[in-house]
């Protein structure tokens, strides 16, 4: 089999994987488009490795670890995405922003600093 | 020798220092005797150690401090003649005044501290006596600028004090400075800090630059024992407590630039540029200092300007090639001008005022301070010179010097040719010295005739006399224009004599009165000096006697023509010519016969205020420096703060920007992320 067809599956599947990262809203998707990116380079491993004759099969080996390693992280992932559910009621991913610095609190946060600041100044 | 015994002086008043420090708050008790005791040990023991090394003899001991790659460094003892009696007079002066100190500062709550000075003080000024090492000199000449600048600012309330502690350690700097390069030259020069070491090259003449030498230590000694340059600090150093005036502002550490000097002399001797710079030096700051201090209202800044005057002497006598009679006249001016400062401290006690012409109008006064009033007497009688008292026989040995000087036998007692001495310096220091016995006689008895002797202060109906308009001025302090150095004043005018502020007087008057004898005969004091004789000589005897006869008798006529005036209510013809802004003032004026006004005529005025040196310093250098200063603190403010600030303010603005992309949204973060990937990787590929 040419390799051509193996590799642009994998690039298709990756795209659509982070397609499905930037643009989705809702956190079980985003974390199923990992898994798609995940697998994406998995078919690459797999097709390159059977297309070089790796006599040791590092490809194969490496993909059984990315296989468990992804295993892991979608478990971690989706107990994370429960306990957001349950704190907030929503998985959607546009509204889980706690960790930003927005603008409106940068301001309200800004003035005591300020007069501190006026205050350090006239001290010196 | 046991060379415990001399390493232990110096060190025993230091460990008394460290002690009375630590122990001061805690048991103030104990502070008077840990003053006390360790100075009164080294004085005995400097005595001790004088007596065994006897006459003619040198002891040096030396163990290496540190190795510098250059010239080593050598903790170095170096005991002769004039170690072991300037280390006997110091001890003597600083037990006295330390015993006079407890009476004088009974009340001060700074007691302690002050005793440590005082008692660090005595330790550096031994260092620098017996030291026989250059550096390790420099280490206690520092030490007694440090104590100096505490002691004078020790009543630092007043702003008078801390400004004069301020000009003191700032002028006597000024002197150190060069003073540090001219050791470092010797060093280099002779290979050795070493005094011994460096003496020996100067007799061989491997001394390369020996006038760039001599004048750069004379910086440092002009600078430490007030000569003309630099001799502004020194009266204004009198706002420090009286018996630091004695001990250090008379008797011991302005005469440690003279014992260096004395030390160094063979090196001094090799540039006879030097000598003349030297002489005229002295003799400016002779006559000069002598005319300042017969205007002088402040009674411790006459004694200020005579120490000055009369450190003009020893110098002058250096300049003429004799170490020893300086070194005479270091010693006996030591004991007499002590002496003086002590009773002028009981007298401004008793007084409560600096001002003789203040303590004129104190009825009486004389009869309160009997003991100060005596002393006070011997010591200015000394001062004056007359025989036979201490004062004569120094100031002799020094005018012989001058005499031989000027006719090109200098008596350089076997420590260099006598051509070595221009004969310039031997004309302009007997000149100028002869000139400051009249002077000298004449201020020392306006001061005595002043200050206790008054026609006002005699009669007891003085109230009388005085219209009641006239009364109110006499409460006034001091003539409003006479530059004054007040100390404040805590004591109990009840108790102006107590034993212990009396008996030191005694004890100094004693050698005031008989050390000059000890110069006598040529194997008493000579021998322990350099051998030379100290007998005063015919012609220069009965000129000084007569010039100091002339002067006394001056001042006195002067003073009766201005009481007379006084007492027909005729003002003072020099008074009534004085400007007429100030009309209002001559009555208060003229009710003190001065006769420093009679005596100076116009020059009076600038004489008062020390010829306008002050006045010349601030314009010149005071000025200069503080708008460099002003114009350090704007680049200060405005250029470096700028770019210190601007830094931080850049950052700040920075900060706030990045601040925006961080929306939380982790969508957002991943397509900045891929969107940065993509284009690196376009870029790697491309």
């Amino acid at each position: 089999m040419h390799l051509a067809y193996p590799v642009v599956l994998a690039a298709l599947l990756f795209s659509v994987g982070v397609y499905g990262v930037l643009a989705r809203r809702n956190a079980v998707l985003v974390l199923m488009s990992v898994e798609l990116m995940l697998n994406a380079v998995n078919l690459n491993l797999v097709a390159f490795d059977a297309w070089l004759r790796d006599s040791l099969h590092a490809g194969q080996a490496l993909t059984l670890f990315t296989i468990t390693v992804a295993a892991a992280e979608i478990g971690l992932g989706l107990a994370i995405v429960l306990l957001l559910f349950r704190a907030r009621g929503t998985a959607d991913i546009d509204r889980a922003t706690a960790l930003g610095d927005p603008a409106e609190s940068l301001a309200a946060e800004e003035t005591p600093t300020g007069a501190e600041a006026l205050k350090g100044q006239a001290a010196a | 020798m046991n060379l415990a015994l001399p390493v232990l002086v110096p060190v025993l008043p230091a460990l008394g220092a460290a002690a009375t420090l630590a122990t001061g708050k805690k048991a103030p008790g104990l502070a008077r005797p840990l003053a006390i005791v360790p100075v009164a040990v080294s004085a005995v023991l400097a005595l001790v150690v004088a007596l065994q090394l006897g006459t003619g003899q040198t002891l040096d001991a030396a163990t290496r401090l540190t190795p510098t790659g250059g010239p080593d460094i050598t903790l170095a003892l170096h005991l002769d003649g004039f170690s072991s009696l300037i280390s006997v007079l110091v001890g003597l002066v600083a037990t006295c005044v330390q015993v006079y100190s407890t009476a004088y500062l009974k009340q001060d709550p700074r007691y302690p501290s002050y005793a440590a000075l005082v008692s660090l003080f005595t330790a550096a000024m031994f260092l620098v006596v017996y030291s026989g090492d250059l550096i390790v000199l420099l280490v206690g000449w520092e030490v007694m600028g440090l104590c100096s600048y505490f002691l004078i600012g020790h009543h630092w309330e007043s702003a008078d004090a801390r400004s004069a502690s301020l000009k003191a350690f700032l002028v006597t700097k000024l002197g150190d400075v060069p003073f540090l390069f001219g050791i470092f030259l010797l060093g280099a020069d002779a290979g050795s800090f070493r005094i011994t070491d460096v003496l020996a090259a100067a007799g061989e003449g491997k001394l390369g630059h020996p006038t760039l030498i001599a004048l750069l230590l004379l910086a440092g000694v002009a600078g430490k024992s007030a000569q003309f340059p630099l001799h502004t600090w020194l009266p204004d150093a009198m706002a420090g407590p009286t018996p630091v005036s004695a001990l250090i502002h008379a008797a011991t550490m302005v005469a440690a630039g003279i014992y260096l000097v004395a030390r160094l002399m063979p090196v001094f001797l090799l540039s006879g540029a030097a000598l003349v710079v030297l002489a005229v030096m002295a003799a400016v700051t002779m006559i000069g200092s002598a005319l300042c201090a017969l205007a002088q209202d402040d009674l411790k800044r006459v004694l200020a300007y005579s120490t000055v005057g009369q450190l003009g002497y020893m110098a002058g006598a250096l300049a003429s090639g004799d170490r020893e009679a300086s070194v005479f006249h270091l010693v006996s001016h030591g004991a007499f001008k002590a002496l003086l400062f002590l009773a002028a401290g009981v007298v401004i006690h008793a007084a409560h005022t600096n001002s003789i012409s203040a303590m004129s109008r104190i009825p009486g006064l004389r009869k309160r301070v009997p003991d100060a009033y005596w002393t006070m007497g011997i010591a200015l009688i000394a001062l004056i010179g007359l025989p036979p008292f201490s004062g004569f026989f120094s100031k002799e040995a020094v005018l012989t010097a001058a005499e031989h000087a000027a006719k090109g036998e200098a008596l350089t007692n076997g420590l260099g040719p006598a051509s070595a001495v221009p004969q310039a310096a031997g004309w302009i220091v007997l000149i100028s010295a002869a000139l400051t016995a009249l002077l000298t006689a004449a201020y020392a008895t306006r001061l005595f005739l002043v200050a206790f002797h008054s026609p006002a202060g005699a009669a007891a109906a003085a109230p009388q006399v005085l219209p009641a308009a006239d009364r109110a001025t006499v409460v006034a302090d001091h003539e409003a224009d006479a530059p004054y150095s007040p100390e404040l004043d805590e004591a109990d005018p009840g108790s102006t004599e107590p034993p212990a502020m009396r008996w030191p007087l005694w004890v100094l008057a004693v050698p005031t009165m008989g050390f000059g004898i000890a110069g006598l005969r040529s194997d008493w004091l000579p021998a322990l000096l350099d051998g030379g004789s100290l007998r005063p000589t015919g012609v220069t005897a009965v000129t000084g006697t007569g010039l100091a006869v002339v002067g006394v008798l001056a001042a006195y006529g002067a003073w009766r023509s201005a009481t007379a005036r006084l007492g027909t209510g005729r003002p003072a013809p020099a008074a009534a010519g004085r400007v007429p802004g100030q009309a209002g003032a001559p009555a208060a004026e003229v009710i003190v016969a001065d006769p420093g006004r009679t005596l100076l005529g116009p020059l009076f005025g600038p004489a008062r205020h020390g010829f306008g040196v002050d006045r010349l310093y601030q314009a010149l250098f005071v000025r200069p420096v503080v708008a460099a200063a002003r114009l350090v603190r704007f680049l200060d403010r405005e250029v470096v703060e700028g770019y210190v600030q601007g830094s931080g303010i850049g950052a700040n603005l920075l900060g706030r920007a990045v601040r925006l992309a961080q929306t939380g949204n982790a969508q957002t973060y991943l397509s900045a992320l891929l969107a940065a990937v993509v284009l690196l990787a376009v870029l790697v590929a491309v």
